[in-house]
């Protein structure tokens, strides 16, 4: 019977060579990443604005994490590529909704009663 | 490209020679295409979120403080670093540091979750539950009870986790790459708070 196979004797992983020197950089630039998004809630500007500025700094955060924390760096490239790639475009494919979501706020163009709407 | 160049001795990658695919071992994969999804599901919750948010006028602004947001956000930062000090002994060998490195990994998810349900037991004595919100629309006490009772959940499973296979690797049955595994889970735990604190708290200062 053949033997089964045997994940241990192939190749490894990724081989994590990072300092602590290092990790304690990233958790540096995750603690200012983090204050800067507390700051920007203090910081007078539009609720758009706000928001755009705040994701803008968690994808940075993210980025952080998942690159180095989560030694995504230190992986095959095909493998980055994958988690990335198929992640994104689920997040993004998520967006579709927000046509509907500007429509109930501002209710333009179809929500007023038996506007654009043919009668029976 | 012909199919031979695809194929090592004969097999495809991954069937019959044991070369897991992108070379990361199974548990590792097992965990990432966990996160994958989970990052979808918390993701879905935020967009609805945000959908409501958008949708809904006058929507509430109750919080007034960022200290105890802030100090969970510092706690679960740290908490991160301490389990990458964690993997990193157990890679070296050093079980016991490792094994502390992973304690006091779970000890910070313990004090976020107890930050936690004292901001939510604050909320809920000032009326907010998941049906009533006493400043506006009941929506935001749903939205903000799921979300980030959806966290407190991976917290909390996380640090069960910790300490189980903390233990577990310190009696020897578990080894570095179950550490690694779980740390892989717990940096995720922090990765989604960055977006729920600037959605659900920091956009919902009262100013």
């Amino acid at each position: 019977m053949a033997d089964a196979p045997d994940v241990q004797k192939t190749d490894p992983a990724a081989r994590y060579t990072d300092t602590a020197g290092k990790y304690i950089v990233i958790y540096g630039c995750l603690l200012v990443l983090a204050t800067l998004q507390f700051v920007i809630a203090y910081s007078h500007v539009d609720r758009t604005a706000m928001f755009a500025r705040m994701l803008l700094i968690a994808i940075a955060e993210a980025g952080l994490a998942l690159l180095f924390f989560m030694h995504l760096w230190a992986e095959k490239r095909g493998f980055l590529l994958f988690v990335v790639v198929f992640t994104g475009f689920v997040l993004l494919a998520m967006q579709y909704g927000w046509t509907d979501s500007n429509r109930m706020d501002t209710g333009v163009p179809y929500s007023q009663p038996n506007s654009g709407v043919v009668s029976q | 490209m012909s199919q031979a160049d695809l194929t090592i001795h004969g097999q495809p990658p991954g069937l019959v020679t044991g070369i897991p695919p992108f070379s990361v071992a199974a548990k590792k994969m097992a965990i990432w295409l966990f996160i994958i999804a989970d990052a979808a599901t918390f993701a879905g919750c935020l967009v609805a979120y945000g959908f409501l948010r958008n949708g809904t006028p006058n929507w509430p602004t109750p919080f007034e403080s960022i200290v105890n947001v802030a100090a969970m956000t510092f706690i679960l930062l740290t908490s991160s670093l301490t389990m990458l000090f964690g993997v990193r002994a157990a890679k070296a060998g050093d079980k016991s540091r490792a094994f502390l490195w992973t304690m006091i990994t779970a000890l910070g998810g313990i004090i976020f979750a107890a930050l936690h349900i004292r901001e939510w037991m604050g909320l809920i004595h000032g009326g907010m539950t998941m049906f009533h919100n006493p400043w506006g629309t009941p929506l935001f006490g749903a939205s903000f009870f799921s979300i980030t009772g959806l966290h407190l959940l991976h917290v909390t499973g996380g640090v069960i986790a910790l300490l189980a296979v903390g233990v577990r690797y310190k009696g020897g049955r578990y080894n570095a790459d179950d550490l690694e595994v779980t740390g892989l889970y717990w940096h995720f735990v922090d990765l989604v708070w960055m977006f729920v604190v600037p959605f659900v708290y920091l956009l919902n200062l009262s100013r």
